[in-house]
């Protein structure tokens, strides 16, 4: 990739952070640096497309401690789950051999797996000899008959954010308009207008998207793809043809989001899953979007419906986290999409991390917490450990990286990122979310680990 | 020995190798408030943080040089130079282990010329040990970037007799023990446990299980390494009685120790089993001059006893395996003296191991070609780490997880393999995987047709089973 080419992707003029100096994608800084590659962010924004061979080229390491690591589900084929890789051999690289060894594993992966595609991720090594992989994936496309899509994403070229735009660009480039949608029957429809939306930056991580899509069905609104939890390469092709799309809780694919409205004026929100107030958002922000009069009308009422049986049903979980005090420290779009989960709940949120949130997701913190909220930009464990203390928090709700920071220092857990095995999205997740949290709160370890031996004069 | 099978198809499926500089950063986090940093793109560290925290369950200490765009065409050895000099400022370490990775061995570092350099520049840090590694993420596997680190510890840090002075059983209840990544830190404990009931003293290298443990430290945040070997203390270790070497893949790093210092070298390919473990009491005794201790002649025979009452599980078992070489050699042993036959063996990568491993083959190479000869050689038991999971799945086999990452396991990484006691429980974990088994595999019940009996008669005379008895009550 050519360095304007990245830099045309980091100039991302829909997304806050272009405005201020200090942007988003900053160099970072050697023996002090924490965080994925540009490689890592293009394989979790498009490893979810389930029946696509994913082919990582490079030596072992990009793919053989990342394959088979990712929460994301799948309703059907578990193609993605499988790690591919040209594992790269010194005489590979030496003797130039790499672009010949991608072709005959993409021939392999084909004649092995039939997918519905190939995709091929270029990693540092093939990046630096220079091989062309989009050459090849052309070339091996026309030979094999498969798409095959290049995603030229080596973990130099920058952050994991650049690589989640990486990902979205081969989207927009390659995959989607490729394709038209199916009409729905008139049996499907039962006489209501059915709306075609897409959702992007959803992985549906644990499942959690199937705890909103219920709620599409119900209300007419076909989702033709999302990029790309449970999704399928033929629906992503059919992307173009949405009449509203829903960024997901990440700004890591605002490019994808912007470029089909321009292409093909396809209007678009930013919203959440999480929460009961962020859910009902999301749900009115599609009536709005698309117009539609009636929709709108029966929009209002499957929220009423819902948000009374879920009140219910949270009742007896607020009884036990009402005055519990939290700190949230996650990326930014979740650092405030979390918060009105949090307080749905009947939780004080003490304090939030603001690291990668822009001054649009500052505001809206400030709208939920107040004008004095807490924000941390310091993320580094001594930091959060030190406002854990200082505000007596009752449970520290950050990404799985930061899990044994606070289990090291005694303090109850909650991971909100991507490798965690619960669902929390939707009406529904609020629940599990709940549990999740008393769970860990509620526990008799935090006692028996922070009380002393008999035979120890305390600490 | 074995013939080795290589690779004969262009894609890795399901891959099963670990990158060496993983394996590397492994053997740094077995030194004391030691921390290892790759010298490579960000990802190399994050995807081997991310897999060595969900094996450990532990915060893993490893940082990078970060190189991005400028720095891999331009040159990144001020990246390795900022690095070292940020990691010294923020937490003082007593050791920081660099080790290259694909991306900077193909651009060309020198990263010992950069070392020196770093020490011209700071040499107010002068106090802080450099280990500096070859580990290309395209060459060899977790085994060999961790055998090459133990090297490079010894190259870099013990040093010579002649300069310092050692002298060889000088310490005379001082023994110095390699341990290679086959052990995990409960095999370490148990290790030294071990060598202390003969009253010696173990200097072990790298000692993960002070460090990776999994304990619970007083105080709530350490950027460093919260146990392990100490540097200081490796200037000891030319004053020791004798080296046990335990794995193969450790023999080239131990000549090198006895090169520098004439500590006389014993050799243990393995420790798993009667005879491997049977090898190691026996040269303690003679080396600590000590009689075996009654307690171990008890656990010797309480293998004994296990070994007779699993031979009828295990004997004739068809197993199949995908590991280190190490880790292969050692199993292979184990099995074939409990009578079970290794019927499939894949190797991630090459090592000296494989050379004495008691099979016809030995394949290098992925996942799938594991299932593929665990189905053609008609396996009953598979063995290996967490990714097998989905091979279990397609096969239908059961799994005795080992090796690293154990990532759907909790405790993995203390499980105890060697010595009398820890063979005493595989042998009963494996039985067992094979009892669980057997019920599939009973005779399929015949019905005469000459005393034909009811058809329905399961579900209406008083048989055993529950549903029987429900439907009889309801």
């Amino acid at each position: 990739m050519q360095p304007k080419d990245i830099a045309a992707l980091l100039d991302e003029p829909a997304c806050a952070h272009n405005h201020k100096e200090k942007s988003g994608c900053a160099k970072p800084k050697p023996g002090a640096t924490a965080g994925g590659c540009a490689f890592d962010g293009a394989q979790i924004a498009l490893l979810p497309i389930a029946d696509v061979a994913h082919i990582v080229h490079g030596p072992i390491a990009c793919a053989g401690s990342s394959w088979d690591n990712r929460g994301t589900r799948s309703s059907g084929p578990s193609l993605y789950k499988i790690g591919m890789t040209t594992d790269l051999t010194e005489q590979d690289i030496i003797m130039g051999r790499g672009e010949k060894r991608l072709l005959h594993s993409i021939k392999q992966a084909v004649d092995s797996y039939s997918p519905a595609a190939v995709f091929v991720y270029n990693t540092c090594v093939p990046a630096l000899i220079g091989d062309d992989v989009d050459a090849v994936c052309k070339a091996a496309g026309e030979k094999f008959g498969v798409p095959v899509v290049p995603v030229d994403c080596a973990g130099f070229y920058g952050t994991k954010n650049l690589g989640n735009r990486i990902a979205g660009e081969a989207m927009v480039k390659y995959v989607i308009g490729t394709r038209e949608p199916e009409p729905v029957g008139d049996e499907l429809a039962a006489g209501r207008t059915i709306h075609d939306i897409c959702l992007i930056g959803e992985y549906n991580i644990a499942g959690e998207l199937w705890h909103v899509t219920p709620l599409f069905d119900e209300l007419g609104l076909r989702v033709l793809a999302s990029l790309s939890g449970d999704s399928r390469f033929h629906e992503i092709q059919t992307m173009h043809r949405s009449r509203a799309n829903m960024m997901v809780c990440s700004k890591a694919m605002i490019n994808v989001a912007r470029k089909l409205q321009e292409k093909y004026q396809t209007p678009w929100f930013e919203g959440s899953f999480y929460g009961v107030r962020d859910t009902s958002h999301a749900l009115r922000e599609f009536a709005r979007l698309l117009g539609d009069e009636v929709l709108a009308r029966r929009t209002e009422l499957v929220i009423a419906r819902e948000e009374a049986r879920i009140d219910a049903l949270l009742e007896p979980w607020r009884e036990r986290l009402r005055g519990k005090r939290a700190l949230l420290y996650t990326g930014g779009v979740k650092s405030w999409s979390v918060i009105s989960a949090l307080q749905d709940l009947g939780m004080d949120v003490v304090a939030t991390g603001t690291k990668k949130s822009t001054e649009e997701d500052k505001a809206r913190i400030r709208e939920l917490m107040g004008e004095e909220a807490r924000m941390i930009e310091d993320g580094s464990p001594r930091a959060l450990l030190d406002t854990v203390r200082d505000y007596q928090v009752d449970v520290l709700i950050a990404g799985g990286r930061n899990m044994y920071t606070a289990l090291k220092a005694r303090v109850p857990f909650l991971d909100i990122n991507q490798e965690r095995e619960y669902a929390y999205a939707g009406y529904e997740g609020m629940q599990e979310l709940a549990r999740q949290l008393t769970r860990t709160i509620e526990s008799p370890v935090w006692d028996a680990v922070r009380t002393p031996a008999p035979w120890q004069g305390g600490r | 020995m074995a013939d080795l099978i290589k690779r004969n198809k262009a894609l890795s499926v399901m891959p099963l190798k670990v990158s060496a500089p993983l394996g590397g950063a492994l053997a740094i986090l077995g030194l004391h408030r030691a921390i290892p940093m790759l010298h490579g793109s960000q990802g190399c560290t994050a995807f081997a943080k991310v897999m060595s925290v969900r094996h450990f369950r532990e915060p893993i200490p490893l940082q990078t040089t970060a190189m991005d765009q400028v720095g891999t065409v331009m040159g990144a050895d001020d990246y390795i130079i900022e690095g070292l000099k940020t990691i010294c400022e923020k937490n003082r370490p007593d050791c920081i282990g660099l080790l290259t990775t694909g991306l900077s061995e193909t651009q060309g570092t020198d990263i010992l010329r950069s070392v020196k350099d770093f020490r011209l520049q700071y040499p107010e840090y002068e106090s802080v040990a450099v280990v500096a590694v070859n580990t290309p993420d395209f060459n060899g596997g977790l085994e060999s970037g961790f055998a090459a680190t133990i090297t490079a510890v010894i190259d870099q840090l013990v040093p010579n007799r002649n300069e310092s002075g050692t002298e060889p059983g000088r310490r005379r209840r001082q023994l110095n023990v390699l341990v290679s990544s086959a052990l995990t830190p409960g095999d370490i404990e148990a290790l030294r446990e071990l060598i202390e009931s003969f009253e010696l003293r173990p200097l072990i290298l790298p000692d993960l299980a002070d460090s990776l443990d999994g304990h619970l430290p007083e105080n709530d945040f350490n950027p460093l390494t919260i146990g392990g070997t100490s540097v200081s203390e490796l200037a000891l270790m030319g004053d020791s009685v004798a080296t046990l070497v335990i794995g193969p893949s450790l023999y080239t790093a131990a000549q090198r120790l006895y090169d520098k210092t004439g500590v006389p070298n014993y050799y243990f390919d393995s420790l798993l089993g009667l005879a491997a473990t049977d090898a190691l009491v026996n040269t303690l005794s003679n080396l600590a001059e000590r009689p075996v201790p009654v307690r171990l002649e008890r656990q010797r025979s309480q293998l004994q006893d296990a070994m007779l009452d699993c031979h009828f599980m295990l004997g004739q078992q068809r197993v199949a395996i995908a590991a280190e070489p190490d880790e292969i050699l050692a199993m292979s042993r184990f099995l074939q003296a409990q009578g079970a036959e290794v019927v499939a063996a894949v190797s991630s990568s090459r090592g000296p191991a494989l050379e004495s491993v008691p099979l016809k083959t030995v394949k290098i190479g992925d996942l799938e070609d594991l299932q593929q000869l665990a189905e053609s050689s008609g396996a009953q038991l598979l063995m290996g780490n967490s990714h097998l999971s989905s091979v279990a799945q397609l096969t239908g086999l059961p799994l005795q997880r080992m090796g690293f990452p154990q990532y759907d396991l909790l405790g993995g990484y203390q499980r105890v393999w060697i010595g009398y006691r820890g063979a005493r429980q595989l042998l009963f974990d494996l039985a067992n995987l094979v009892l669980g088994e057997h019920a599939h595999h009973e005779v399929k019940p015949y019905r005469s047709r000459l005393s034909p009996r009811p058809l329905d008669e399961a579900a209406t005379a008083g048989d055993c089973h529950g549903h029987a008895t429900a439907t009889a009550r309801a």
